[in-house]
């Protein structure tokens, strides 16, 4: 998270005083308000927070029919298996506002697993910077090959997720070893404690989500994310420090990753090697679910934690429902992808057309 | 309106009698592989002057500009600053060194808000480091008013109007303390009131001592706001001075490198001084084609062997009617008629098949394919009628292709060149011939000579004559009046998406041109200061409440 | 959109534009340019991968090893032909590998009817996966990664949900000699993607359908406008990608003895993704090359055949193939990038 704040700094002592103060005194004259009709601001509202009223329907109507689901003890399991898909697609979604895509994530996820679990018989800090150096500089390779070598982000990715999977398996001789993290550490603790029964991870997830909210709605790096993704060509014109967003971007992406992949195997005790296989799949549809446009220039982080908590809540139902084949889970949440975004794509003609 | 004050402090050495060059390039080159786009030119610009930039197309204007900007690295030569050496690296560079530009596309963020498109990159902040919204929408607000546009700075910015954006694109540029101020075409989607606006605002950072290079066409806006010219030619500099020391004439003839007599003989555009014989009947009838917000009830009748024009300014429907006699604009309402049958459906190809052609507007974005070659862009409509059983047949493709690019003088190495390879006139022609081969009934030209130079201006212009000649029926849309008047039999002028008047005969002339134009100006905005309020408000709409005219549609592309 | 509809931008297309690079004409000057490699790179790799293996590789140039080569790749050739025409269109398909599960989950349902309905029903599921994508791209206007990301997820899950989650062994004999048969010494699933790569080339190259494929993909509002079918061929692109990949699925099964819709095609997107791309193919549309994919295709399957047999393990495969992938799209960028 670090990473973010010393961007904006440096741009900081830009003039930022261009006429605030024009002529005299400041005239505080009422914006002169044309605002969106009601029907537009309806259709805004609901591609928005559509997702948030999806997920609130299914879980309302999932508790009166199943009431083993309303438990707490349910919600603490549905939401300590989301918390790692979360903080992966929290960094996908800001490369997806820059226009990109990370499909490295899920191979850095398992990578980042291995490394935390291998590091951990050298203490806490170990397991948890190995593996956040190793995914960050493999997500600052993406960004550089995208932003300075200016090639197709989802090539390049697609390149280091067959990389990273490489080093995941070298590392393990060839899948063969899995490292298991020292019992009782307290690299093992942060992903099996818990506060009131929720784990550590579901707690970190959300500080990521609310410090990822803020970066991206309140800070220049995050104007200049929506800039890049909306019109690259405008914002470099503009001055804007386009590659370095990217770089940056894909970093963040890489950082996020590897810490997921870091908390899962501390949860798990062990560097699995074979989970994270199509993690990045998820993470996507789980951003476009929650009203990222794939274009780039719009979206939200709070869509993106709506996105991950229904395509949880939706394995977690089909769990529920015992009689059910496991493989149900896959083609409802195709279904529902398929159904939010031609959804989104009707709302957004509807307001263009208001 | 309150000058927008951007400029706290005139930079320095401004005011003073010798008024040394704020900017000044020297001897600048830039090369590209197989091209010298600029070379060995110098320039230079003074503090509080309005300069103008001329050139044709190819001449380097763009190449220049981006080296101005820190878009391109120069290969040999120096910028230099108020005397000092100057090295930009990226626009970012430029801009801190007070350069900045207006593009002639409006190069701004159409998901963003007026304001945040206003401030990114320096957006102002509370204590917290974190952005100030509040701060951010009362200073645009204030930045606006100055340009007297008066609109909601949240809005996005794509809801605004062309003309609004171009004026939140302006607010960018001065309030970044500009001492240069760099305006690529600025106008060339403006409305005449905004053109207004623009040179009031120029005449303010005159007044502050901001230098402004002006690069445009227009020879009418060069003589109103500018006081020095420089003309490139070829990547070459060919003249700098005060631009009241040059007529009109002299100015073109230095822009073509030609003489200027030749010039003169030449008139202004190509087209012959006879009209032609229209048929009685009409070959195409339209009657009251409507789409919502974009046409409303508009009714035209082409003759065969005519050259209508279609008259109105930016946003009054004439690209719009042109796509919806094409089948490319979905209608609401309204009929077309080919030869008296009705077309059924409305699409690009069931237009196509009953004989109807559209060259459109834009020729990079809707016209050419440019990784294919000439002969496959020329052939791409009609492939299927030079195919067998779906399989294409290459000796027929050849004919044809051979025929039209002898007709059309297309120039280019081969057939199988890239058509992206080609100038902007051979591609015009290479899409002009793409239509011909359908052998038309009705050929719909969208601002045909547009952005091509004047070889082909000329033989573009000629072809048309030519084709009415022939006995096609021609609709011709330009935004260049003189090119209007003197190729069209008839012109229908549209405003606000419906007509609003039709000249005919001798009523063909500019005054009466402008005086139906002027007759119909713009309706009245609801609001008080109507100048952020781009589009005309259709007529036929109960004049809709301000809040309501947010979709500027009338001038945009349903695309 | 608005602003580029409104002034015709004098901008990167001209002639007069100075990116373009004159095409170098002496042979050494050609070295230096990457369009040079984009055009011939994989081929030129291909033949390097054979060199390398002809002098240090022991048993490599027999026909048995090319027989088991070619074996292996030919459903990825096969797929990777489909996934070439939807590149084209400035598209991408990321459901092939489901459709392939799909396929082979449909098989063992319906062999009971005998062959040949059974492969009528697996190829027509493939047909029903790329109508949907291909309705959703055209129609309803969505990004073909989103509109294809559905079917990836939901693809494999359907065919596990028809197939309850089971491998099933396959035992009909017609459908068994389709993966073992051979024909002139060479197996018939060679056979197959060999004519498929030149019936895909020539659809390319001489008809009509073709040619729209490319011209959609190289400017989808000009083809509009020039009254040509964009939905349909859009339509048609994802259909035919979609009866490519279930055709693979069905050689795929055949050649596996057994029905395994939970993992037959994994990661199959990604193989011809890579092919294509390899085969310098541009990911943005407008051109589509047939001969490369092959080449492309082949040229990954040696490369990791080369290092199996010097005995290094998977790992360095995968890293090796990481890096072609970026090499590949390094020289395909400097023209294809704005």
């Amino acid at each position: 998270m670090n990473e973010t704040t010393p961007a904006p700094a440096v741009r900081a002592p830009a003039r930022r005083t261009p006429a605030a103060q024009p002529g005299g005194g400041p005239k505080t004259r009422p914006a002169d308000t044309s605002r969106p009709t009601g029907r537009q601001r309806a259709a805004e509202l609901l591609q928005r927070q559509g997702v948030l009223a999806v997920l609130l329907i299914v879980v309302i109507a999932a508790s009166f029919i199943y009431p083993t689901f309303a438990s707490l003890d349910n919600a603490r399991g549905v939401t300590i298996q989301a918390s790692f898909l979360a903080v992966v697609a929290l960094g996908m979604t800001l490369v997806i506002i820059t226009g990109g895509i990370d499909l490295s994530v899920g191979s850095v996820f398992a990578l980042g697993g291995v490394l935390a679990a291998w590091a951990s018989q050298y203490g806490f800090l170990a397991a948890l910077l190995v593996p956040l150096v190793v995914c960050g500089a493999i997500g600052l390779l993406n960004g550089l090959l995208i932003a300075r070598g200016n090639m197709a982000p989802f090539i390049i990715t697609l390149a280091t997720l067959l990389g990273a999977r490489g080093l995941l398996l070298a590392l393990t001789d060839e899948g063969a070893t899995t490292y298991l993290v020292p019992k009782d550490s307290a690299f093992g603790e942060l992903g099996q404690g818990s506060v009131w029964g929720f784990g550590y991870p579901i707690i970190i997830a959300l500080v990521l989500f609310g410090a990822g909210g803020l970066v991206l709605q309140r800070t220049s790096f995050g104007q200049t994310l929506f800039a890049v993704g909306g019109s690259s060509d405008a914002a470099t014109l503009m001055g804007l420090p386009v590659a370095r967003t990217k770089i940056l971007v894909y970093t963040l992406s890489g950082l996020l990753a590897g810490l997921a992949g870091a908390l899962n195997a501390a949860r798990l005790s062990s560097g699995v090697t074979i989970i994270g296989v199509g993690m990045e799949l998820d993470a996507i549809s789980a951003v476009v679910i929650g009203g990222t446009l794939l274009i780039g220039g719009a979206g939200s982080i709070s869509g993106t934690l709506w996105g991950v908590l229904l395509l949880a809540v939706i394995q977690n139902l089909i769990n529920q429902i015992g009689s059910l084949n496991s493989s149900y889970q896959s083609v409802v949440s195709g279904g529902f992808l398929i159904v939010v975004v031609v959804a989104q794509r009707y709302l957004a003609r509807s307001r263009r057309t208001t | 309106m309150a000058p927008p004050e951007a400029e706290p402090q005139p930079p320095e050495a401004a005011v003073g009698p010798e008024r040394s060059a704020v900017l000044e390039a020297r001897s600048v080159s830039k090369r590209f592989p197989g091209v010298v786009a600029l070379d060995d030119v110098s320039f230079s610009l003074r503090p509080g002057e309005t300069h103008a930039l001329v050139g044709e197309n190819g001449a380097g204007k763009s190449t220049l500009i981006k080296v101005l900007t820190g878009v391109y690295r120069p290969d040999g030569g120096e910028l230099r600053m108020s005397g000092e050496p100057v090295r930009f690296a990226r626009p970012f560079e430029a801009q801190q060194a007070g350069i900045s530009t207006i593009y002639q596309e409006v190069n701004l963020v159409p998901l963003m808000s007026a304001a945040r498109n206003i401030f990114l990159g320096r957006e102002p902040r509370n204590r917290l480091g974190l952005i100030d919204f509040a701060r951010m929408y009362r200073e645009a607000t204030e930045l606006l008013d100055g340009f007297g546009v008066r609109v909601d700075p949240r809005r996005p910015l794509h809801t605004l109007g062309i003309g609004t954006q171009q004026m939140v694109a302006l607010a960018r540029a001065v309030s970044v303390n500009a001492q240069v101020v760099i305006m690529d075409e600025p106008t060339s989607s403006l409305e005449p009131r905004e053109v207004e606006t623009l040179f009031r605002v120029i005449d303010n950072l005159r007044a502050q001592g901001i230098a402004v290079l002006y690069v445009s066409h227009r020879m009418d806006e060069l003589y109103r706001v500018c006081e020095r010219v420089t003309v490139l030619r070829d990547g070459r500099h060919i003249h700098t001075g005060d631009l009241a020391d040059l007529d009109r004439m002299q100015l073109v003839s230095m822009m073509l490198g030609r003489d200027l007599a030749e010039v003169r003989r030449e008139g202004v555009t190509s087209f012959t001084a006879e009209g032609h014989e229209a048929a009685r009947t009409p070959v195409l009838t339209a009657t009251a084609l409507s789409s919502r917000h974009q046409l409303h009830d508009v009714s035209l009748s082409l003759y065969a062997g005519e050259v209508l024009g279609l008259g109105g300014l930016l946003g009054s429907g004439r690209s719009e009617t042109a796509k919806a006699l094409s089948g490319a604009l979905p209608l609401d309402s309204g009929e077309l008629t080919v030869d008296g049958t009705p077309l059924k459906r409305l699409t690009p190809a069931a237009a196509i098949r009953a004989g109807i052609s559209l060259l459109p507007e834009d020729r990079k974005a809707e016209g050419i394919v440019p990784g294919l070659s000439v002969r496959e862009n020329i052939v791409l409509a009609a492939m299927p009628r030079l195919s067998r059983a779906g399989v294409v047949s290459r000796a027929r493709q050849d004919r044809i292709v051979d025929i039209f690019m002898k007709r059309l003088r297309i120039k280019a190495s081969s057939p199988e060149q890239k058509v992206g390879e080609l100038s902007g006139g051979n591609q015009q022609k290479v899409l002009l011939a793409r239509w011909l081969c359908l052998e038309p009934k009705v050929l719909l030209l969208d601002e045909p000579t547009r952005g091509i130079d004047v070889g082909a201006k000329a033989e573009v212009q000629s072809l048309i004559d030519d084709l009415a000649r022939e006995g096609l029926a021609v609709l011709l849309i330009s935004s260049d009046i003189e090119e209007l008047i003197e190729g069209a039999d008839r012109i229908v002028v549209l405003r606000g998406g419906a007509v609003a008047g039709e000249l005919e005969g001798d009523e063909v002339d500019e005054s009466r041109l402008l005086e139906v134009l002027a007759d119909h100006t713009p309706a009245p905005d609801p609001g008080p200061a109507s100048g952020g309020h781009d589009d005309p408000v259709p007529p036929g709409a109960e004049a809709a409440p301000a809040r309501q005219d947010v979709a500027p549609a009338a001038e945009e592309d349903p695309r | 959109m608005t602003q580029a509809a409104v002034s015709p931008s004098p901008g990167p297309a001209r002639p007069e534009d100075p990116a373009k690079p004159d095409r170098p004409a002496s042979p050494l000057a050609r070295l230096r340019d990457p369009a040079w490699y984009q055009e011939y790179g994989v081929y030129v790799a291909v033949a390097v991968v054979l060199l390398f293996n002809a002098l240090f590789t022991d048993h490599f140039m027999t026909a048995d090893n090319f027989r088991t080569q070619l074996v292996q790749v030919a459903p990825i050739v096969i797929v990777a032909l489909g996934m070439a025409l939807v590149i084209g269109t400035e598209g991408v398909d990321l459901s092939v590998g489901s459709t392939m599960a799909l396929a082979a989950a449909f098989l063992p349902l319906y062999l009971g009817y005998g062959l040949v309905p059974a492969l009528v029903v697996a190829l027509l599921a493939g047909a029903v996966v790329g109508a949907v994508n291909g309705a959703l791209v055209s129609l309803v206007g969505l990004q073909p990664i989103v509109a294809t990301l559905a079917l990836f997820v939901g693809g494999r899950g359907l065919a596990l949900v028809m197939a309850d989650g089971q491998l099933k062994q396959i035992v009909n004999p017609d459908l068994l000699s389709l993966g073992t048969g051979s024909f002139l010494g060479v197996p018939l699933v060679v056979w197959i993607a060999g004519l498929l790569a030149v019936a895909v080339a020539f659809l390319v190259q001489r008809t009509t359908f073709g040619r729209q494929i490319v011209a959609v993909g190289g400017n989808r509002s000009a083809a509009a406008l020039a009254g040509l079918p964009v939905k349909r061929v859009l339509i048609g692109v994802y259909v035919l990608c979609g009866v490519l990949a279930a055709l693979a699925g069905i050689l795929a099964t055949a050649r596996l003895t057994a029905s395994d819709p939970s993992s037959l095609g994994t990661l199959m997107e990604l193989s011809a993704i890579t092919a294509v791309v390899v085969g310098g193919t541009p990911l943005n549309g407008g051109s589509v090359r047939v001969l490369g994919t092959v080449a492309g295709a082949l040229l990954m399957q040696l490369l990791r055949a080369t290092l199996v047999k010097h005995d290094l393990p998977d790992s360095t495969a995968q890293i090796a193939q990481a890096a072609i992938i970026v090499a590949a799209v390094y020289v395909a960028r400097e023209r294809r990038s704005r």
